[in-house]
């Protein structure tokens, strides 16, 4: 039997959800609102006149093969930048998790990075990995391997992941921690003395009751890597070499604020927020049935 | 007595102070330069403030060249737009659509009275901002064109005499050889890509870069940088660059870094890079024209300018113009455009400066300081070396960044790269006239 609170009128619900509703209408349905209406003109970059093209600036964008293929670069990127966040913070929750001594100190060390801002992140990174003077690169120098992110794909790709991801570990090791503390150590000890070591405690006890808070970080993490890593990649590749680690939303930022072409930067605000509002609903219909609450 | 005193200085300074500045009137110049340049910019303008008591220039940095124009166009919409704003020469054809948004410079010297002779100026500098017919829409404010610079202790180290012959790509290419075998780790390295290796070379050839004669005559023009001239000349570096003679840096001046640490060779740069390399290079340096191949198109033509200039934007009030034409009028006045060419290695935007500049012994104190502005101003400009009037032009230079890669890294052939870059680019301007009409 479902406990379900009923109100007697409409007034107090209605101005309780109503904070809400006025941040989402300010901060979301309002530019929203504005980008698809952009999207539908080519204007002058001093709104002095714009064209209603209608459909025309998505019909440029998806013919542009180019366009096309930065679906594939973020797709490739926001896997690795999920994989490479989620993975490593579980590992050092549940490491942080098994510490009696010093954990809080532990604990603190790992959130610091998560204060960092993404374009500070993006210039350490490139710092440490700069061809010439890169303390990284200079060790891989030493070991045979020719370290050229400007020039190799597959390198710069690597690098934004590992920026991008890096701030990221933090912020999800703060929730699995979290969740770790809230697994009942009983069940835990109930395995224990039926003879499960830690790692097949872990894998069938520990991580599907996690499962609710790793669904939401993948959901988090997701929207992430889709919006907030644009300027890790304006600071290290600029999208390079070719077009390697341009991903939407960076080909957003640079269409919309360095090339002045706000009616494809709108359209393509659109086209994103159409893949990420299906990415959600993806993942809440197929993925949240595995959950266990 | 000390706190009295005190008291009374800070109610005298209250009650001063608004009618000081109700006198004066306040001109915002928004501008790209921070470290040295930015010094320079602000003691500009703090002589032009204390030499006259009718105005008040504020400069303020709004970052860099992209930046600055998408806070002034920001600002523009909402109201708030500056007197003078500073926009680099990629942006030229976006201001020069805005028709309304900007107060071309003609107009305001003429409304302001101030002295102004547009013949004063270098004709190559002023070709770029300068209608068809002949009128200045935005004041020339720092203008560069790119050089080779030695590292003439490198020369040595591989065996190769520093004072050889590097007119010619042909020369330069056999140089690169001898570099190499020499042990020469970093033979040849550029900063701004595509404005030497392609915007340069075209002009410095005389060969189109943009049909239209490089979109001077019109809103409808297409790109040409696929022709004969350009890809062979890409195909060199290409293979210079499997060679390992060519090492790419990045697409903007990263190969500074390389150079001035002593690490490279030869470096093709903006003549504007003579202030970083004099203060940091640790050995003996020498600049050069830029190399041409040799019987191609009628080169050494010459070359185009990169840099910034000045633009007046609307909606201000008529006295306020009058301080901006002042204000022009003081910056290209031949001392002060002598001391920031200089200062700076710009280069001086009036013929008078730069007589200026060579009366007084510079040229012969810092020798190949001068070459820029012979290399500028040798030839008549033709319409292939005017200079290059894009719209979308960064967006299109981010195109060309992306296929000169393609070839760097031995992805494509030049001439396919180059085609490609024409098509991307082309459907860019195709939206930029549609957007403009």
């Amino acid at each position: 039997m479902e406990k379900r609170v009923t109100f007697r009128g409409w007034l107090l619900p209605l101005l309780l959800i109503a904070p809400q509703v006025f941040i989402s209408a300010v901060f979301f349905f309002y530019p929203a609102g504005q980008a698809i209406w952009q999207s539908l003109f080519i204007p002058d970059p001093f709104g002095l006149s714009s064209q209603f093209v209608g459909l025309g600036n998505f019909e440029f964008l998806l013919g542009d093969p180019f366009y096309r293929a930065s679906f594939l670069t973020t797709a490739i990127f926001s896997i690795l930048v999920t994989l490479c966040s989620m993975i490593p913070a579980l590992f050092l929750a549940v490491i942080a998790d098994r510490l009696i001594k010093g954990s809080g100190v532990y604990r603190t060390l790992l959130i610091w990075p998560y204060a960092v801002a993404p374009a500070v992140a993006g210039v350490l990174w490139l710092f440490m990995f700069n061809t010439r003077v890169g303390v990284i690169s200079w060790y891989l120098g030493t070991l045979g391997y020719d370290w050229n992110h400007v020039l190799n794909g597959g390198e710069a790709m690597g690098l934004v992941v590992v920026a991008s991801a890096w701030g990221r570990i933090s912020y999800n090791f703060l929730f699995f921690f979290a969740a770790l503390q809230a697994v009942p150590r009983s069940v835990i000890e109930a395995a224990a003395i039926d003879g499960a070591r830690f790692w097949r405690r872990f894998f069938t006890i520990v991580l599907p009751l996690l499962s609710p808070t790793t669904f939401f970080l993948l959901v988090v993490n997701v929207v992430y890597a889709f919006f907030e890593t644009f300027g890790v990649i304006h600071t290290i590749t600029a999208g390079g070499p070719q077009q390697s680690t341009t991903i939407l939303v960076y080909k957003v930022f640079s269409d919309g604020f360095v090339g002045q072409d706000l009616g494809s930067s709108s359209a393509q605000s659109v086209i994103l927020l159409v893949v990420v509002g299906l990415l959600t609903i993806i993942q809440f219909k197929f993925i949240e049935k595995r959950v266990h609450y | 007595m000390r706190k009295p005193t005190f008291v009374a200085l800070l109610a005298a300074g209250t009650t001063l102070s608004p009618l000081a500045a109700y006198a004066e009137t306040e001109v915002q110049f928004w501008h790209a330069f921070t470290g040295r340049l930015g010094e320079l910019v602000k003691a500009q303008v703090e002589e032009f403030n204390s030499s006259q008591s009718d105005y008040v220039v504020v400069e303020s940095h709004k970052g860099n060249y992209s930046e600055t124009l998408n806070a002034g166009i920001a600002a523009f919409r909402a109201g708030e737009q500056p007197h003078i704003l500073m926009v680099f020469e990629v942006g030229t054809a976006t201001m020069m659509s805005a028709e309304g948004a900007t107060k071309p410079v003609y107009e305001v010297m003429a409304e302001s009275g101030a002295t102004f002779d547009p013949d004063a100026y270098i004709g190559s500098v002023k070709g770029y901002y300068t209608t068809t017919d002949g009128e200045m829409l935005s004041l020339p404010f720092n203008s560069s064109t790119p050089v080779l610079w030695v590292n003439r202790d490198a020369f040595e180290a591989a065996g190769v005499d520093p004072d050889t012959d590097l007119s010619t790509w042909q020369k330069v290419g056999e140089t690169l050889d001898a570099l190499k075998a020499g042990g020469e780790e970093c033979p040849l390295v550029t900063a701004w890509q595509s404005w030497i290796h392609l915007e340069n070379f075209s002009a410095y050839h005389d060969v189109p870069f943009a049909s239209q004669d490089n979109g001077f005559a019109g809103l409808d023009t297409e790109l040409m940088l696929n022709g004969p001239a350009q890809v062979a000349h890409l195909t060199a570096m290409g293979e210079w660059a499997q060679d390992g003679k060519f090492v790419y840096t990045g697409r903007r001046n990263e190969g500074g870094a390389n150079f001035r640490s002593g690490e490279c060779a030869l470096f093709t740069e903006s003549s504007a890079g003579y202030a970083g390399i004099k203060a940091e290079a640790q050995f003996d340096f020498d600049v050069r024209p830029l190399p041409y191949w040799e019987g191609v198109g009628n080169s050494p033509q010459n070359t185009i300018i990169g840099g910034a200039s000045l633009w007046v934007l609307e909606g201000h009030e008529a006295a306020e113009y009058k301080g901006v034409g002042e204000f022009l009028a003081f910056l290209s006045s031949s001392d002060v455009q002598a001391q920031w060419h200089q200062d700076t290695g710009y280069l001086p935007i009036t013929a008078e400066a730069g007589e200026a500049t060579r009366a007084a012994g510079f040229y012969e104190e810092n020798p190949g300081t001068d070459i820029a502005v012979i290399q500028m101003t040798a030839k008549e400009p033709t319409a292939n070396s005017k200079g290059l009037r894009l719209g979308s032009f960064d967006q299109i230079r981010g195109i060309i960044d992306e296929e000169l890669e393609a070839i760097w890294a031995g992805d494509k052939s030049a001439q396919e790269a180059m085609d490609s870059a024409k098509s991307r680019g082309d459907a860019l301007l195709r939206r930029f006239e549609s957007a403009n009409k």
